[in-house]
C-alpha cells in the first residue's frame, strides 16, 4: 500500500508500498498544532508513513521543520493534534498512560541526543534497567553479546562519568537494544558527539540493522545518516518532501541545500 | 527500580543528608523528651519503691484536700504520737516506728538557703528502732543522736562544701538554727533528687523544730510473718482518727509515684509538642527539599518513564527514598535524643529547674515512637513531591531545560489556600472560644488549627513572595550593586519555591512572636497590678519570691524600730463550692500597705472580718452569684469546715491582687491552718524607703536566710522572674525549631547553586567575582529570612490577640523592641544560613562550570 501524503504536494515522492503485516509503525495524516487562535504553529501538516520491519529510516530536515515532533509522535511520546499513530498494530491514541508504557517496555527502544544515563549506575545496570524496570530476567548470553558488540565489555563496571561520551552513547544503544524492541527511534544520536564519534556511532546502528534485523527510525541531520539508512525522509515546514532511498552522502547534501538547511 | 531509588540516594549524598537534619532533629526531640521525662519518671519510681520496701503498711494525716501540685497549704495533717503504742500493740505487727516528715531549708556558706529550682529543702526525722523503715543510707560519718545534730545528703554536701564536723544553718518555723553534721546520705540509687536538700534529725528534735510535739507525720508498720499488708491494714484502721488514713506500703508507694508521674505527663506533654513543633518545620523542609531535587531531575525521571517505568514506579521510587532518608534519620535522631535529653535536663538546670536524676531510660516505646513519627512524618512530605514526580512526562526527556508540570490542583491553589485557613480561623476560634469543652479537645482544635494555619498561609505565599522580595529585597538592590539586584530578581523568580523555604521559618518565627507578644501583655499587666496596689514601702516573700515562708520572720519584723505596719497575707488551699480553691488570711491593716478598690465594703472591711467574715473578688462573686452577707463554707485541709459570711467584695485590678479567692482574716486562718505561711508580707516604715531602715529591717531578718526583704521596684522585678524563666524556656524550645528552618534554608540554596551552575560559570565568566557570587547567595538567603519574618510578625500578632481575647488578657502591648530584635535575628540567622551555600557557589570552577549539564 502506497504512502499517501495529506497534503498532496506535487514533489510527492513514490515510495515502495509496504505490506501491513511488514509495517511495525503506521502514521496516518498526523497534524501537530502548538498554541491555539493566531498565535498556533503548525509543527506538522499532515504527515503519512509507514515504517517496514528491519528498515533504517532516516528522518532529516532543518531546525523547525518538524522531524523532532514527528519522531515524538511516532514513538508516543507526544499527542497528534490529528492523525493515528500505530505500533506493531496497536493504535496508541486509545491508550492510557499504563498501557502506553507498558507498550514502550515491549516495543520501543530510545537514544537520546545527550545519552540520558543514570550516573549513579555502572554502563552494565544502565544496560539492563529496562529489564529491571519491566521485572524481567536478564538474558545473559544476548547482554554479553550486545556488550562485545558495543565494545563494552571493558568499560562495563563504569560510571557514565568515568567513560566517553561515545562510549556513553553506546551503553545507551545496547540499553535500547537490550529489550530486543520493535523499533528503535534515535533522536540526533551523533548531534552530541565529535565526527569521528559519531560515524562510529552511525556504524553501530546500522549493524545492529543487520545483525539482528532491528528497525530503527532515526531523527539527525547528520547527512553521514545517509550512508546507513535505507529509507532517508526530508521533512520541510511540516510535510514529507522528499523521499530518497539508498542514497549517497553528496545526494543528501543536495536535498538538504533545497530544503535551506 | 528499588537499585535505581537507592543508588541514586547513594549518588546524591548531601541533598539526602540536608533532608536528613531536619528529620534527625525533629526525632531527637521526641526521644530526647521521652528519655529525660522516663529518666525523671525511674528516679521518683527508685525513690519510692525504696522508701516503702520495708514498710509493709504506713499511717499517715488525711488532707480533706487533694494536692493540685500548686504546693503551699496543702500539707496533711499530723497524727498523735500516742497512737504509735497502740499500733505495736497488734496482734499481726512486728515493728512500727514513727517519723517526722517537713520542710526546712538548709543554709549555704553565703548566708542564703541551698535552693536549686524551687524545689522544696526535705526534712526527716531519724530513729534506731525505726531503721529497717529507713530508705537512706550513711555515704559518711553517723546517724544523728542528739539534739544538735544532722545528717545532710551527700549531693548538697559535694555541691556547697560541707563536711561531717561542720556546722550548719537550718530555717523551719522559726529563726535559723545551728547544728552539727555528723553523717552525709543519700537514697540508694538516686545521685539526684531534684534540686531538694535532705536534713535529718532525731525525732524529738524534729518534733521541736516542726512544732509537732507529741505528733507524728507517718508510722511505718512492718507485719508479722503470716500477715499479710491487707490484713495489718484491716487491724489497724480501727485505731484511726478520721484525720489519718493507713495504706499498704505499695499503695503508699503507687499514690506518690501517680502525684508525680501527672506532673511528669503534663511536662512531657509540654515537651513533646515542641517536637511536635519541630516536626512539623521538618516537614515543612523536607517537602521543600524533595520537591527541588524532584525538579533537578525531571530529565532523569522522564528517562525512566521512556524506558518503560510507569507512574505508579515513579511515585513508589520517590517514596522508598523518602522511606530510606525516613528511616536512617529517625535512627540518627533516636539517638541524637539521648545527647538532648542531656542538653534539656542542663537548659532547665541552668533556668533553674532541677530535676531528679538516675540512671538513663531507654524504654521501647522511645524507640517505637521516635521511628514511627520520623518515618511517617518523612514519608507524608514526601507524598506531594512524589505525585509531582508521576506528572513528569516521559518527553521531558528529550527536552531541553525541562521543568516539573504543576499538579492537576495547582489552578484550585488559591481556594484551595482560602478553605485552609478558613478551617484553621475556625478550628483555633472553636478551641479557643467555645465552652465546655474538655482541655483535650480545646488543645487539639487549637493545635490542628494552627497547623492549618501554618499550611494555609504557606499556600498563599508564592503569590506574597514577588511584591514582599521587590519591597525586603530593595536594600540588596540599592546598595549591593549587582550581586545586591541579582539576589532580588533570584528570590522571586521561583516564588513557590522561596515561599515554601521562607514558610518553614515562619513557623517558628509566628510562635516566638505569639509568646513575645503575649509576654509583653502579661508584663504590662503585671506592672499595672503593681503600680496600682502596692502603697507598702517593703515588701517581704521567700528568696525564690513565690514559695510561701513560715510566720516567723514577719514576726520578727514587728518590733524593730521604725516599724509602722507589717501586714502578712497568708495562703492555703481550701474547698468550698465544690472546687478547690485558694485561701488567704490577712491582717487588719492590711488596706494601709495593699490599694483595694471595694465594690461592697471598705478599708475598714479587713479589720471587721474576725471569725466569720470573708471578701472575695467581683469574678469569684459573679461566678458563684455571692452577695454581702452570703453564707461560704470553706473545708481546709485538717478536714475543718469554716462558716463564713461574705462581708465584701472588690475590684482586682488588671493583672490580679495579691489575694486567693476567698480571704479571712489572719486569726481565723492561723486557727484553721496547721503551719500558716505567708506568701507576701508588705511593711511601712517611718520615713519610708530610706539606708537606715534597710539596714534595720535586714538586721532583724538575719536569722532568716528563707526571706527576702525588697523595695517596690525590687519587688516587681522578681515578680516578673519566674515568668522570665518560663519566656526563655519557651524561646529556647522553639529555637529549636528555627533551627531546623535554617536548614531548611542552607538546603533551598544549595540546591539552587547545583541548577545554578551552568548561569554561575557564566555570571564569572563575564566578570563576577567570587566575592560578589558570595555576597549574592547571603542576600538570597537574608531576603528569603526576611520574607519569613515579614510573614510569621503580623501572624504571630493575629495569634497573640486572639489567644489574649480567649484568655481574658487582651495583648495591647506590642514589644517593638522584641520584634526588632527577632528580625535582626532573622537576618543574622538568613547570614549563616547562606555561609555554606555562598562557599560552594564561590568555589566553582568557572569552565567546569560553563560545561555543567
Amino acid at each position: 500500500m502506497p504512502i499517501r501524503h495529506a497534503s498532496g504536494t506535487e514533489s510527492e515522492p513514490a515510495i515502495a508500498g509496504a505490506d501491513l503485516d511488514r509495517a511495525v509503525v503506521q502514521a496516518r495524516d498526523l497534524v501537530r498544532r502548538y498554541g491555539e487562535g493566531q498565535t498556533a504553529v503548525e509543527a506538522l501538516r499532515g504527515v503519512s508513513l509507514d515504517v517496514e520491519r528491519g528498515q533504517l529510516v532516516a528522518v532529516m530536515g532543518p531546525s523547525g521543520s518538524g522531524k523532532s515532533t514527528l519522531m515524538h509522535i511516532l514513538a508516543g511520546l507526544d499527542k497528534p493534534t490529528s492523525g493515528t499513530v500505530a505500533i506493531a498494530g496497536t493504535e496508541l491514541s486509545g491508550l492510557d498512560d499504563t498501557r502506553l508504557t507498558l507498550l514502550r517496555r515491549d516495543h520501543i527502544g530510545f537514544v537520546f541526543q545527550f545519552f540520558n544515563l543514570l550516573p549513579m549506575l555502572t554502563a552494565e545496570e544502565n544496560v539492563v534497567l529496562p529489564l529491571s524496570i519491566a521485572h524481567e530476567d536478564v538474558d545473559q548470553a544476548w547482554l554479553d553479546e550486545l556488550l562485545t558488540r558495543t565494545g563494552l565489555q571493558e568499560p562495563r563496571k563504569r560510571r557514565p562519568a568515568q567513560i566517553s561520551g561515545g562510549q556513553q552513547q553506546r551503553v545507551a544503544i545496547a540499553r535500547a537494544l537490550i529489550t530486543r524492541p520493535t523499533i528503535l527511534f534515535a533522536d540526533e544520536p551523533t548531534g552530541n558527539l565529535d565526527s569521528r564519534t559519531g560515524g562510529e556511532i552511525l556504524a553501530l546502528l546500522r549493524d545492529s540493522t543487520e545483525a539482528y534485523g532491528q528497525t530503527i527510525v532515526m531523527v539527525t541531520h547528520d547527512p553521514r545518516a545517509a550512508s546507513i539508512a535505507d529509507r532517508i525522509l526530508f521533512i520541510a515546514d511540516g510535510q514529507i518532501s522528499k523521499e530518497l532511498t539508498e542514497a549517497s552522502q553528496s545526494d543528501v547534501l543536495a536535498v538538504m541545500s533545497t530544503l535551506g538547511a | 527500580m528499588i537499585t535505581v531509588a537507592l543508588k541514586g540516594l547513594m549518588g546524591r549524598k548531601l541533598r539526602s543528608a540536608l533532608t536528613a537534619i531536619a528529620i534527625i532533629l525533629g526525632v531527637a526531640m521526641v526521644s530526647g523528651t521521652y528519655i529525660l521525662t522516663d529518666t525523671i519518671k525511674g528516679a521518683f519510681n527508685t525513690v519510692f519503691s525504696d522508701v516503702y520496701k520495708h514498710t509493709d503498711a504506713q499511717i499517715t494525716g488525711r488532707s480533706a484536700i487533694s494536692n493540685n501540685n500548686s504546693g503551699g497549704g496543702v500539707t496533711a495533717p499530723s497524727v498523735p504520737e500516742s497512737l504509735l503504742g497502740r499500733v505495736r500493740a497488734l496482734p499481726g505487727v512486728a515493728t512500727a516506728s514513727g517519723g517526722i516528715s517537713d520542710q526546712a531549708g538548709l543554709v549555704g556558706h553565703n548566708g542564703k538557703v541551698i535552693a536549686r529550682g524551687g524545689a522544696p529543702g526535705l526534712a526527716f526525722s531519724y530513729s534506731p528502732a525505726g531503721q529497717r523503715f529507713n530508705p537512706l543510707t550513711l555515704t559518711s560519718g553517723n546517724w544523728p543522736a542528739n539534739a544538735g545534730q544532722i545528717d545532710i545528703d551527700d549531693a548538697t554536701a559535694g555541691k556547697d562544701h560541707y563536711r561531717v564536723g561542720q556546722e550548719i544553718g537550718v530555717v523551719a518555723r522559726g529563726p535559723e538554727e545551728h547544728f552539727r553534721i555528723v553523717g552525709t546520705v543519700e537514697i540508694a540509687g538516686v545521685s539526684s533528687l531534684g534540686g531538694s536538700t535532705i536534713a535529718l534529725f532525731t525525732l524529738p528534735e524534729a518534733q521541736r523544730l516542726f512544732n509537732k510535739e507529741n505528733k507524728l507525720d507517718s508510722v511505718s508498720v512492718a507485719a508479722k510473718s503470716g500477715t499479710s499488708p491487707g490484713q495489718l491494714v484491716k487491724e489497724i484502721q480501727p485505731l484511726l482518727p478520721v484525720s489519718a488514713q493507713v495504706r499498704t506500703g505499695k499503695a503508699q508507694a503507687a499514690n506518690q509515684s501517680s502525684t508525680t508521674s501527672g506532673f511528669l505527663s503534663t511536662f512531657q506533654a509540654f515537651l513533646l509538642a515542641f517536637g511536635g513543633i519541630a516536626l512539623f518545620v521538618g516537614s515543612f523542609v523536607i517537602a521543600n527539599t524533595l520537591s527541588i531535587t524532584i525538579a533537578q531531575r525531571t530529565r532523569e525521571l522522564a528517562t525512566l518513564r521512556s524506558l518503560g517505568a510507569t507512574r505508579r514506579q515513579v511515585l513508589r521510587s520517590v517514596l522508598l527514598e523518602a522511606l530510606v532518608i525516613g528511616t536512617l534519620a529517625s535512627v540518627v535522631g533516636l539517638f541524637c535524643g539521648l545527647a538532648l535529653a542531656k542538653a534539656l535536663n542542663s537548659l532547665l538546670n541552668s533556668l533553674g529547674i532541677d530535676l531528679p536524676a538516675a540512671s538513663t531510660v531507654f524504654a521501647t516505646r522511645t524507640v517505637i515512637v521516635s521511628l514511627a513519627v520520623g518515618i511517617i512524618v518523612t514519608v507524608l512530605a514526601a507524598l506531594r513531591p512524589a505525585l509531582r514526580a508521576t506528572r513528569v512526562p516521559p518527553i521531558a526527556a528529550v527536552r531541553e531545560g525541562a521543568v516539573l508540570p504543576p499538579t492537576r490542583f495547582a489552578k484550585y491553589g488559591t481556594y484551595a489556600a482560602a478553605a485552609t485557613v478558613s478551617v484553621a480561623v475556625a478550628l483555633m476560634l472553636i478551641g479557643l472560644f467555645v465552652s465546655g469543652l474538655s482541655t483535650g479537645l480545646r488543645l487539639l482544635a487549637i493545635g490542628v488549627g494552627a497547623a492549618a494555619l501554618f499550611v494555609g498561609v504557606s499556600m498563599f505565599a508564592p503569590k506574597l513572595v514577588p511584591p514582599l522580595a521587590r519591597v525586603l529585597g530593595w536594600p540588596a538592590a540599592r546598595f549591593g550593586g549587582a550581586a545586591g539586584s541579582l539576589a532580588r530578581r533570584n528570590a522571586i523568580r521561583d516564588p513557590s519555591r522561596t515561599a515554601s523555604t521562607a514558610s518553614a521559618l515562619m513557623i517558628g518565627l509566628t510562635l516566638v512572636t505569639l509568646v513575645g507578644v503575649l509576654a509583653a501583655g502579661l508584663r504590662t499587666r503585671l506592672d499595672n497590678a503593681i503600680n496600682t496596689q502596692f502603697l507598702a514601702n517593703y515588701a517581704l516573700t521567700s528568696t525564690d519570691n513565690f514559695t510561701p515562708i513560715g510566720v516567723a520572720s514577719s514576726n520578727a519584723l514587728r518590733g524593730v524600730p521604725g516599724v509602722q505596719v507589717v501586714s502578712g497575707v497568708r495562703a492555703g488551699q481550701g474547698k468550698a463550692f465544690g472546687g478547690t480553691i485558694n485561701v488567704s488570711g490577712v491582717d487588719g491593716d492590711i488596706t494601709k500597705v495593699v490599694a483595694i478598690t471595694w465594690k461592697h465594703g471598705n478599708a475598714q472591711t479587713p479589720a471587721q472580718l474576725g471569725d466569720t467574715g470573708a471578701f472575695v473578688d467581683t469574678s469569684y462573686a459573679q461566678a458563684l452569684d455571692l452577695h454581702v452577707g452570703s453564707p461560704i463554707n470553706v473545708e481546709v485541709p485538717s478536714g475543718q469546715t469554716l462558716h463564713l459570711r461574705l462581708s465584701g467584695i472588690y475590684s482586682p485590678p488588671k493583672g490580679g491582687a495579691p489575694f486567693g479567692d476567698v480571704t479571712v482574716s489572719t486569726a481565723l486562718f492561723d486557727s484553721a491552718y496547721q503551719n500558716p505561711q505567708n506568701v507576701f508580707t508588705f511593711i511601712n516604715t517611718a520615713g519610708g524607703v530610706t539606708a537606715a531602715n534597710t539596714q534595720r529591717l535586714q538586721t532583724a531578718l538575719g536569722s532568716f536566710p528563707d526571706a527576702k526583704l525588697q523595695t517596690k521596684a525590687q519587688f516587681a522585678h522578681n515578680q516578673e522572674q519566674g515568668f522570665s524563666t518560663l519566656l526563655n524556656l519557651l524561646y529556647v524550645l522553639l529555637s529549636l525549631s528555627i533551627v531546623i528552618s535554617l536548614f531548611g534554608i542552607v538546603n533551598t540554596l544549595v540546591l539552587t547553586v547545583f541548577e545554578r551552575t551552568r548561569e554561575l560559570g557564566m555570571l564569572r565568566a563575564v566578570g563576577m567575582t567570587r566575592r560578589q557570587v558570595r555576597r549574592m547567595i547571603r542576600y538570597e538567603s537574608v531576603i528569603t529570612a526576611l520574607l519569613g519574618a515579614a510573614l510569621a510578625i503580623p501572624l504571630g500578632i493575629i495569634l497573640a490577640l486572639m489567644v489574649g481575647v480567649a484568655i481574658g488578657y487582651p495583648a495591647v502591648t506590642i514589644p517593638v523592641g522584641t520584634l526588632v530584635v527577632f528580625v535582626i535575628a532573622a537576618v543574622i540567622a538568613g547570614l549563616i544560613a547562606a555561609v555554606f551555600p555562598a562557599r560552594r557557589a564561590g568555589r566553582l570552577n568557572v569552565l567546569a562550570a560553563l560545561q555543567y549539564e
